[in-house]
């Protein structure tokens, strides 16, 4: 039996780089989702901790060794970057790992581009790296990270990632003829 | 004419631009209505009513006449106000409202008829026959009368929206907007400094002003390098803010490009929604026009504004210049031109206890009671205190004082103030919750007191932001105080012209008094008052004056109409930035949506998914043909359809049973792992919601799938329940709709095709199994579901992995006499077999309509259960779901009423309606499905079906919706 090609919702795009930002498609490997059934925060920061990771606040992303836990709503956060531990009876987990497309947006106007998109002071003053929160994208609901300084991640449905690399192209577009202005 | 040494213009830097076709220059810096003025021309415009020729009556935003279509390669922008557009090369600008030429207009016969177009005209003239209004006076209207017009074609320049954030936003860039920001900013704040000039300054630009002792322009230079070094700092120039809306946020518009030749990407406009902790309103004050007979000629203009194409852009609208005012301030105009050397013919000053000292005549107590010049003015005649005079004069500057820019503390319904001291509307403290105003706008119009109240407001702010204020020197400024003596109407026997942009005068205003609508707001709609795109910025204290005045009331007394958002035209293109033709929304591919395409298929859309329609075979010329071999080749062999737009919902918990037991109508607390049940759901009306299958992956894990198009709106609907029923239960949901790819795999040889694909043959997997299954090393999730009738699966991998299996399942299939299948084969499939889909449930049908009453279960409660109990809800009198079948092809009928035959076909006598309709290929009939009242009691019943869109008329059997195996033997082989 052949093996089946993976395939990531942009597979094949090259990067974009406009306004000296570049605007690229990551993988960033497999995305668990990991809902806490309630009044199992303590029984969760156990099973954390030996990934060295603890459960992020809202709005708020922790990070160990390329394993990213990342705040994505009530009791909610996406485990990025590597397998789950077992979590059994502390957290509903299921895979959400081919389900959304991330963009990645390296260089000093990402934040301006997304303020043509997303309504959200994502400067780095006020979305400093740490940060992350739920907010639309255009029409699209989107997960936002700031994992390093001038790097910005936005995790869209998988579907709608061509209209959301569209979005952001655009918006680096007039940013670049903006600047060509000067 | 262009005054040498005078203006900030570029004169190493000309520009060629086109107006109504003909090449003129000017330089960089000017707007097309001063590099016309520097042309010598006057006529810019023709009036909204009467056609009456228009020159530039302002120097700014407000500007009423001079209005002008501006054509671009991808667009036509019509009522640019000729005072804002800036020139490039190749600007190529017309004037609007007027046939054939600006210089003769056809429809300037409006001018001698207006005895009879006074205010009310049209409501009085055309009120009979009444039909007429509609058809045939109003569009007459409205082609007469106008402003400009766009081409008719799709706008597909760039435009642009995007937020900002800061902790105070300063409107308004004079010297109270700088002094503010340059507080505001040495604390650290994060500014936006919006100004909407290309230039910083306002008014100390336009007015040769002094400070310390130097040109203004330095101090607002240095100010201006100081602030764009500060990275806390924002300067948007050319933007206008346009509205104050609710908890701090603010609308501005941009002119980002539209000062430049088309440029790829570059936006024309961008809308900005800028969400400020702390505002302080900066706006100053524009100038009030006087209204005298006849004081709408080219060459009539405004004083302040006469004195700022001079000291800005260093041109003059005539050679001998006279001013007609009622301030002292008005005179530095004429000062001001008579050192650059241009002629005054007076000083015409409406006071008689003026000072009378100046280079020029002086006339003490004037009125101006006549001009002329048809395209121009030549001369004006009038009295004054020692008699009557009459110049010969081609520029007359104007000034009737000040009235403070208080738009935008309107715009949260504050009211503006009366300072008598003044005779001007000021704005109310706290008019919008965080906005506080400074300088001109507050009536302080003297430069050292807007310095100061910019300084006082920007510490105030700072203080609210808990901030301290850093050590600012501001400049030594001039203080003269305003003297002026209100002058709100000459009367006179000509028309005196309140608002010019909508040809309304004093007359109006007084007719409207006379015929009882003496309300502020009855005067406005019955006159048109400060309706035009200038929104009455230039007319509506004065046209308030004329009417408290006709009704015998005071200006406070008699109040104010309501200035609303937004403060000048913003265009629809910039507000929906992005949003045109496929902007609207986002597109969802699916994995498979290269593959369909690759065949050709037509793809369709399913919400915001496509989907193919169909999979064309060479030879095959409509769809039709495609549909049917697609169906046939379902019954008889296998076919494959991409099926993962259906919403896929993961509910975890030891309370997840319990949870759907309560959000279905059916139980699911029973259902044994590795199996999966249909279900059905209603909103809390009693109403079906949706329906579909929930698989038991473990003893606290099930998978709910719902429709494709109430995907979202399920998801939606169980949050709801969950948070607002039973928030504390062991329960957690999360979409999986994107995280796997789903196939169907329908038909006889359903299962040979998987056992071809998978990497351990399925054996015994019955009906309404589900299971976990290995495609190519690749975790599978497998479903024995059927919504074709047929023996069929679902096969569920993880979504990178959709194309790959989606393409091997095809190849294999294909080996097998199967393939691929579309939205219409689907459709056919399914109304053969009698499943529903939202033509069925579609909001307003119950349980018990579509014939589902069985399933809401007795034992236990679910949502919507008590609703659906109501009276009404169910028995005979209900439409309920049947099947149509007719023996001949009949073109689709969707929507058609039935009829009982023989009864009259009217809105009362429908009995029914039609939700879907199809050809079956296998059953060789025309089958449809519907909702007929007390139908399940009328199977084998004829039914007449009429569609008077389609024009179809023709009797059916009613019959039950099952048309294809209804014993279900083929679903469970």
């Amino acid at each position: 039996m052949p093996e089946l090609i993976a395939k990531t919702a942009l597979e094949g795009r090259a990067a974009l780089t406009l306004a000296t930002t570049t605007l690229a498609e990551a993988d960033p490997g497999p995305v668990t989702s990991v809902a806490l059934f309630p009044g199992q925060g303590k029984a969760a920061a156990k099973a954390l901790k030996p990934l060295g990771l603890t459960f992020p606040a809202p709005n708020r992303l922790v990070e160990k060794d390329g394993l990213r836990l990342v705040w994505t709503g009530r009791e909610q956060a996406f485990l990025i970057g590597g397998p789950a531990p077992d979590l059994a009876g502390i957290a509903a987990v299921t895979d959400q790992s081919g389900g959304w497309a991330t963009l990645r947006l390296t260089g000093p106007a990402g934040a301006e581009a997304l303020a043509r998109l997303v309504p959200l002071d994502l400067s780095e003053a006020t979305f400093p790296v740490g940060h992350a929160a739920r907010a639309p994208l255009g029409h699209m609901q989107a997960v936002l990270m700031r994992p390093a300084a001038e790097v910005i991640e936005v995790m869209v449905f998988r579907s709608m990632a061509r209209t959301a690399w569209h979005e952001v192209e655009v918006a680096l577009r007039a940013l670049a003829a903006r600047a060509a202005l000067t | 004419m262009r005054i040498l040494g005078k203006g900030q213009v570029d004169r190493s830097r000309p520009v060629s631009f086109r107006f109504d076709g003909r090449s003129f220059q000017g330089y960089q810096g000017d707007t097309l209505a001063s590099a016309l003025m520097a042309n010598g021309v006057r006529l810019m415009g023709r009036s909204f009513k009467y056609h009456r020729p228009r020159g530039v009556l302002t120097a700014g935003s407000e500007e009423p006449n001079a209005l002008v279509e501006v054509v671009g390669a991808t667009n036509q922008t019509p009522n640019v106000r000729a005072t804002v557009q800036e020139i490039f090369e190749g600007l190529n600008a017309q004037s609007q409202n007027r046939f054939p030429s600006l210089a003769f207009d056809v429809l300037g016969v409006n001018d001698f008829l207006s005895p009879f177009l006074s205010a009310g005209f049209y409501y009085k003239t055309f009120m009979w026959p009444r039909a007429f209004w509609e058809k045939i006076y109003e569009p007459a209207i409205r082609r007469a009368a106008g402003l400009g017009r766009l081409s008719g074609k799709h706008d597909e320049g760039a435009y642009e929206k995007a937020y900002a954030f800061c902790d105070l936003l300063v409107i308004g860039a004079g010297p109270a907007g700088l002094a503010a920001a340059l507080t505001a900013a040495r604390a650290g704040a994060q500014v936006i400094l919006a100004e909407e000039d290309r230039q910083l300054g306002g008014r100390l630009l336009a007015d040769e002003a002094e400070l310390d002792g130097a040109p203004a322009a330095d101090w607002v230079a240095s100010v201006e390098a100081e602030l764009r070094s500060l990275p806390n700092v924002r300067i948007l120039t050319r933007s206008a803010v346009t509205g104050a809306y609710d908890n701090g946020t603010f609308g501005a518009l941009e002119r980002v490009g539209l000062h430049l030749p088309a440029r790829a990407d570059l936006p024309r406009e961008c809308f900005w929604r800028i969400s400020a902790a702390r505002a302080i309103l900066c706006a100053g004050a524009l100038e009030r026009p006087l209204a005298f007979p006849m004081n709408d000629r080219p060459g009539i203009m405004l004083a302040g504004a006469v004195r700022a194409y001079l000291n800005r852009w260093g041109v003059v609208p005539g050679k001998r210049v006279t001013l007609f005012a009622n301030n002292d301030g008005a005179r530095a105009t004429a000062r001001q031109l008579m050192a650059a050397g241009i002629e005054v013919a007076a000083i015409l000053d409406s006071r008689t206890d003026a000072s009378a000292v100046e280079d020029c005549p002086v006339y003490l107590g004037a009125r101006i009671t006549d001009t002329s010049g048809r395209l121009g003015l030549s001369r004006i005649s009038g009295t004054h205190v020692g008699g009557q005079f009459q110049i010969l004069t081609d520029c007359l500057a104007m000034s009737g004082g000040w009235n403070p820019t208080v738009h935008l503390t309107c715009h949260m319904n504050g009211r503006p103030r009366w300072r008598e001291d003044i005779a001007a509307f000021v704005p109310s403290d706290g008019a919008v919750p965080g906005l506080t105003t400074a300088g001109a706008v507050n009536g302080d119009y003297t430069t050292h007191a807007c310095l100061a109240a910019g300084h006082a407001a920007a510490v105030a702010a700072l203080e609210a932001l808990g901030r301290s204020a850093p050590a600012v020197t501001l400049p030594r400024a001039e203080g003269t105080p305003y003297r002026h003596e209100p002058l709100w109407l000459v009367s006179g026997k000509g028309r005196a012209w309140l608002d010019f942009a909508n040809d309304v005068t004093s007359k109006d205003v007084k007719l409207a008094a006379q015929e009882g609508f003496t309300s502020v707001e009855h005067m406005k709609r019955y006159t048109t008052q400060g309706m035009a795109p200038d929104q009455g910025k230039n007319s509506n204290v004065a046209a308030l004056a004329v009417l408290a005045d006709a009704t015998g009331r005071g200006i406070p007394e008699t109040g104010t109409t309501t200035f609303r958002p937004p403060y000048l035209p913003v265009s629809i293109a910039a507000m929906g930035a992005g949003g045109r033709a496929m902007g609207f929304a986002p597109q969802r591919f699916t994995t498979s949506d290269q593959a369909s395409r690759d065949r050709h298929a037509p793809m369709i859309e399913a919400g915001l998914w496509y989907r193919p329609s169909y999979f064309p075979k060479p030879g095959e010329k409509t769809w039709r043909e495609a549909c049917d071999r697609e169906v046939a080749m379902v019954r008889a062999a296998v076919g494959i359809s991409d099926v993962s737009t259906l919403g896929k919902i993961d509910i975890q918990g030891r309370d997840a049973a319990r949870f759907l037991d309560l959000v279905y109508t059916n139980t699911f607390s029973t259902l044994p792992v590795g199996k999966v049940r249909y279900g059905l759901m209603l909103r809390e009306d009693g109403f079906v919601l949706d329906d579909g299958t929930t698989a038991r992956l473990g003893e606290h894990h099930f998978l709910t799938t719902t429709t494709t198009a109430a995907a979202g709106l399920v998801m939606r609907h169980l949050d709801f329940i969950h948070q607002t029923h039973c928030a504390d239960w062991d329960l957690r949901m999360i979409s999986v709709t994107e995280s796997w790819a789903q196939f169907a795999v329908a038909g006889p040889k359903a299962r040979a095709l998987l056992n071809a694909v998978l990497d351990q043959p399925v054996e015994g997997f019955p009906f309404m199994s589900c299971g976990t299954v290995s495609v190519g090393g690749v975790q599978a999730r497998l479903f024995r579901i059927s919504f074709s009738g047929e023996e069929g699966y679902e096969i569920a991998v993880p979504t990178r992995y959709g194309e790959a299996l989606f393409r091997d399942l095809l190849a294999k299939a294909e080996v097998m006499g199967g393939g691929p299948y579309g939205m219409e084969a689907l459709n056919v499939l399914r109304i053969e077999k009698g499943f529903i889909t939202h033509a069925e449930i579609h909001g307003r049908t119950t349980a018990f309509d579509i014939g589902m009453e069985k399933m809401v279960s007795p034992k236990k409660d679910c949502i919507g259960k008590a609703m659906a109990a109501r009276p009404g809800l169910t028995g005979d009198e209900r439409q309920q779901l049947v099947g149509l079948k007719l023996s001949d092809a009949v073109a689709a009928f969707g929507g058609a009423h039935l009829f009982t035959p023989g009864a009259t076909v009217d809105r009362e006598g429908s009995e029914g309606y039609v939700t879907s309709v199809c050809w079956s290929v296998t059953l060789k009939a025309t089958l449809a499905m519907g909702f007929l009242k007390n139908g399940r009691a009328r199977h084998g019943d004829l039914i007449r079906i009429v569609d008077h869109l389609r024009g179809i008329d023709v009797l059916a059997e009613v019959c039950d919706p099952v048309f294809h195996d209804p014993a279900g033997e083929k679903l469970r082989a």
